[in-house]
């Protein structure tokens, strides 16, 4: 099951973690044209900037959801960044291999009734 | 708090994300900006521009006043005709851009930028002599763009052919859409064929409905600010604040068709006739990967030679352009933009990026 941030990332938590944006996130981003991915090795800390995704209106940074190395990631969304619109919880960003798990991390029904 | 067009109950029932621009409370989107920019460069979209002003200037002696206040000459135009203008300031930059519409030889309309609205009947009022009448009716009035290739047979759905501007940059007063008194307009700011269609602010709701009725079979859509941008960025359109302002000369930007040096003097033409141009407006293809928009410090090699000041993703090119305002000695050079830390790199292309096939 897929935990969420505050910040609309979600997080697949499994030997690695796998991460992408909430669907709530996407929608209220609209038409994503461009993601900067993260870089495989790239380290990253939870909470802080990992990414950038861009829209035709904005650009938004993406948070890290654990602290940890980037192992791996999904060079799809290089071509088609329009896949997080159309499945933002199977249009995965990377896969990070966590050293610290915040506990802060909220189920899917917390995340929903979260004020956005 | 931001005001309210008179169509923003419609807005809210159609779905459309509420943003605040130039002062209101306006839809950046329904569908989603792409969806909505396709629209209007294949089928028809409608626009809620009612935050736009309109100035009324009437009297013997409007046209030669107005003359002294544009930067394009007006002398000439016939009733129904449309022109584009800057209105200078005295330092040469731009209090706005404009269009002046001649409805009798002493009866003129300026269309003014919303965001610019009280500023300009300011300017506009203190400049005219007292014996030009001004007024200003931007309240007063709703504004619906209905704009694409299929904007037409939309309009002929509703109005009969002898009431339809036919020209580009036309307009005809008095006619009746759904019963409804309108001004119809061959003009727009997509780069697509089009109407902008005028109508008192209490008809605004009731027109919009007319319109949205006659084009169900036309494809047409509700359109929000997120297209509208899109759409006049890749039609290479300014946008003041962007490309146009106060501190920035007018013959810096590419519009000389609209600034007319030779006629008698007019508010910044000293100040114009005294300044060689320093910059240029660019157009350019990003080429590197990332979207450059507005702000964006651009560089020859390591010297800064300007900025970008608009650009995004360009839904019908497919690929992300902007607008550069760049030093003229570096416009050839390979340019980069710095976007948050990183280079990108530039291709200066021809404007307009994107032009339609005319029929």
């Amino acid at each position: 099951m897929a935990k969420f941030t505050k910040t609309h990332e979600w997080a697949e938590l499994d030997e690695t973690v796998t991460m992408g944006i909430s669907k709530y996130a996407a929608d209220e981003l609209g038409d994503i044209v461009y993601i900067s991915l993260p870089e495989v090795g790239q380290a990253v800390v939870a909470g802080e900037p990992m990414c950038e995704v861009e829209s035709v209106k904005a650009v938004s940074e993406i948070n890290a959801p654990v602290t940890g190395t980037v192992v791996e990631v999904n060079t799809d969304l290089e071509d088609s960044p329009e896949l997080i619109n159309e499945d933002a919880m199977s249009a995965w960003i990377c896969k990070i291999e966590a050293t610290d798990i915040p506990a802060d991390l909220m189920t899917e029904a917390e995340y929903d009734a979260m004020d956005k | 708090m931001a005001k309210r067009t008179p169509l923003y109950d419609k807005h809210v029932a159609l779905g459309g994300k509420i943003v605040e621009f130039a002062g209101y409370d306006l839809p950046v989107q329904y569908s989603g900006v792409i969806a909505e920019h396709n629209a209007v460069r294949n089928a028809v979209g409608l626009f809620d521009v009612s935050h736009m002003g309109e100035l009324l200037i009437m009297g013997e002696k409007a046209e030669e006043a107005l003359n002294a206040i544009l930067t394009n000459d007006i002398r000439g135009m016939y009733d129904g005709q449309v022109r584009y203008s800057l209105l200078p300031n005295e330092k040469g930059g731009a209090v706005d851009d404009i269009l002046v519409y001649r409805e009798a030889w002493d009866k003129f309309w300026f269309v003014v930028n919303g965001a610019n609205v009280e500023k300009d009947a300011e300017w506009v009022s203190t400049h005219l002599p007292e014996y030009v009448h001004f007024e200003n009716l931007s309240d007063a009035i709703g504004q619906i763009a209905v704009q694409g290739p299929n904007a037409l047979a939309l309009i002929e759905n509703l109005v009969d052919g002898d009431n339809i501007p036919m020209k580009n940059y036309s307009f005809k007063w008095n006619v009746k859409i759904g019963g409804i008194c309108t001004y119809l307009s061959r003009t727009g700011y997509t780069g697509e064929d089009g109407f902008e269609v005028y109508c008192k602010a209490e008809d605004t709701t009731a027109l919009y409905d007319v319109l949205l009725e006659a084009g169900k079979d036309l494809g047409v859509i509700p359109c929000g600010l997120g297209a509208r941008d899109t759409l006049r960025l890749e039609a290479s359109m300014p946008l003041y604040g962007h490309e146009l302002g106060d501190d920035i000369p007018v013959n810096e930007v590419g519009l000389g068709f609209a600034i007319k040096m030779a006629k008698d003097d007019f508010i910044g033409k000293t100040a114009l006739e005294n300044h060689t141009p320093e910059y240029v407006r660019l157009g350019a293809k990003v080429v590197g990967k990332g979207i450059v928009r507005e702000h964006c410090d651009v560089y020859a090699g390591d010297e800064k030679v300007g900025v970008s000041t608009s650009g995004t993703h360009c839904p019908t090119l497919g690929y992300p352009v902007c607008m550069l305002r760049v030093k003229k000695e570096f416009k050839d050079e390979k340019l980069f933009a710095d976007v948050r830390g990183r280079r990108i790199e530039l291709e200066v292309v021809p404007m307009p990026f994107y032009k339609r096939n005319k029929q």
